[in-house]
């Protein structure tokens, strides 16, 4: 069994300092901005919502991006307490971060989208009040995060926020169950196909590719600044 | 010989007991504070636009998680005192009768506001809560059991870190959403005169709530305290 300072050493060896371009980076963001350029001049405008929907191909792909991120955050998170890899932790650390910074993309695109449409800008909703708790819950988890110097300490209670937050997530949904919800049906993600039109899915499987490259690459480089930082710490003495 | 981890836990929950039946400073502090919420909350809302009966489970259920976590933080700041904590681990018990025994003292005094909470919100606001004392009393055992499973074992990770009593609230706050709304939801419905059986899926989910958590922050509380 090596201890964590023995593991963080080992990856001195992975490519820790990069100079220049990030390819992966690069290539999600050029996904990103190709995939919006097809929705906003090649997929047929909505009958009822028009130019409105076209942010659904932003909101849903960080929305799901958002729950893969913290579904990462969770299995690490287990994965850490069990095997107390300090890789499990950077990894749980980075996702929940780039989650945090996708549920801010969707907790902002939700109400510019639903002002037109519902005509408000927040409401109630069951799904609007679990992403706003989900917000909640992995903010708290940053900043306990940035709240504890010791490395071990640190790994150990935020995996335990970790387990406990993806716990609380069906006893949120529950309990917000009972207010009536405005928020449409899932029209993609069902047992049946998808009620949607052959061009507007293709844009949205194209945006969803792009932005789980995206999440990818940030995972990536923020995985990459929390091995940095853990040498710089060790070189320090602490 | 060494007790069981029952026997070790309500040691532990009788001696955070009598700190606090003699210094009482944490119980009058939270009771006062508690006072204080449910006369405020009354002048903040418009008493002709709201009606008192639709305030009163809001305030109550709203209150009780503040005044909670006034208490659990002492929970586990009382053994920061000349590292009282360190003889608490060497002492050869289970680590689940250390979190065990700390969460029997945090719902005995977490119970203790409420018993004088409830009969407050129903003075001051006028609202009949006494026909309904047994389910409201099942109601407020359920809630108060969640919140301290939770709350202890936050109680016990923030002490440790720098933010300490800042961070209490911070991470157990949305652990108290699905507390506060079947609580103040099935606190409604009983003052309306809506029948017990339209309560019980609130009650279920109170139920399952606690014994998910209940399970879950005993496990994990090893993990909080290694060395």
């Amino acid at each position: 069994m090596t201890t964590p300072t023995q593991a963080v050493r080992s990856d001195r060896a992975a490519p820790v300092a990069h100079a220049g371009v990030d390819w992966l980076f690069l290539v999600s963001v050029l996904a990103i901005a190709g995939a919006l350029v097809r929705a906003i001049y090649f997929t047929p405008f909505e009958a009822l919502q028009g130019a409105a929907q076209k942010i659904f191909y932003l909101h849903l792909p960080a929305a799901l991006a958002a729950f893969l991120a913290f579904g990462i955050v969770a299995l690490s998170s287990i994965g850490y307490l069990w095997l107390k890899d300090p890789r499990l932790d950077r990894a749980a650390e980075s996702s929940a971060e780039v989650g945090v910074v996708f549920t801010t993309v969707v907790l902002t695109t939700g109400p510019i989208w639903a002002k037109p449409i519902w005509g408000t800008y927040w409401t109630w909703d069951m799904r609007l009040t679990l992403t706003l708790f989900l917000w909640f819950i992995y903010v708290g988890y940053i900043v306990l995060r940035g709240a504890i110097d010791d490395r071990a300490m640190r790994a150990r209670y935020s995996a335990v926020l970790g387990i406990l937050g993806a716990l609380l997530i069906p006893f949120i949904h529950l309990s917000v169950y009972l207010f009536r919800t405005m928020h449409p049906r899932p029209i993609v993600i069902k047992p049946s196909a998808p009620s949607l039109p052959p061009e507007m899915l293709t844009t949205l499987v194209i945006s969803f590719v792009a932005f789980m490259l995206f999440y990818l690459a940030l995972v990536r480089q923020r995985y990459r600044l929390a091995t940095e930082r853990e040498l710089l710490e060790q070189e320090e003495g602490r | 010989m060494a007790p069981s981890t029952l026997g070790a836990a309500l040691l532990i929950a009788r001696k955070d007991l009598a700190i606090e039946f003699r210094t009482r400073t944490a119980f009058f502090s939270a009771v006062t504070f508690a006072l204080l919420g449910i006369v405020i909350f009354f002048f903040a809302w418009d008493p002709t636009a709201v009606g008192a009966m639709d305030l009163a489970p809001g305030v109550l259920w709203g209150i009780f998680t503040f005044a909670g976590l006034l208490g659990l933080q002492r929970s586990f700041g009382v053994e920061q005192a000349d590292r009282a904590i360190d003889t608490l681990l060497g002492a050869p018990i289970a680590r689940e009768s250390i979190y065990l025994g700390k969460a029997i003292a945090n719902f005995v005094f977490v119970a203790a506001v409420q018993v004088i909470a409830i009969p407050a919100v129903a003075l001051f606001y006028n609202v009949p809560l006494a026909e309904h004392a047994v389910a409201l009393a099942i109601i407020a055992v359920l809630a108060a059991i969640g919140l301290v499973a939770v709350g202890t074992l936050f109680s016990a990770m923030a002490v440790n870190t720098r933010l300490a009593e800042m961070l209490l609230p911070v991470l157990s706050l949305p652990f108290f959403v699905p507390i506060v709304i079947p609580a103040a939801q099935g606190t409604a419905r009983l003052l309306a005169g809506r029948p017990v059986d339209e309560i019980i899926g609130w009650l279920k989910l109170l139920v399952a709530f606690d014994i998910v958590f209940v399970a879950a922050c005993m496990l994990a509380f090893p993990f909080t305290i290694e060395e």
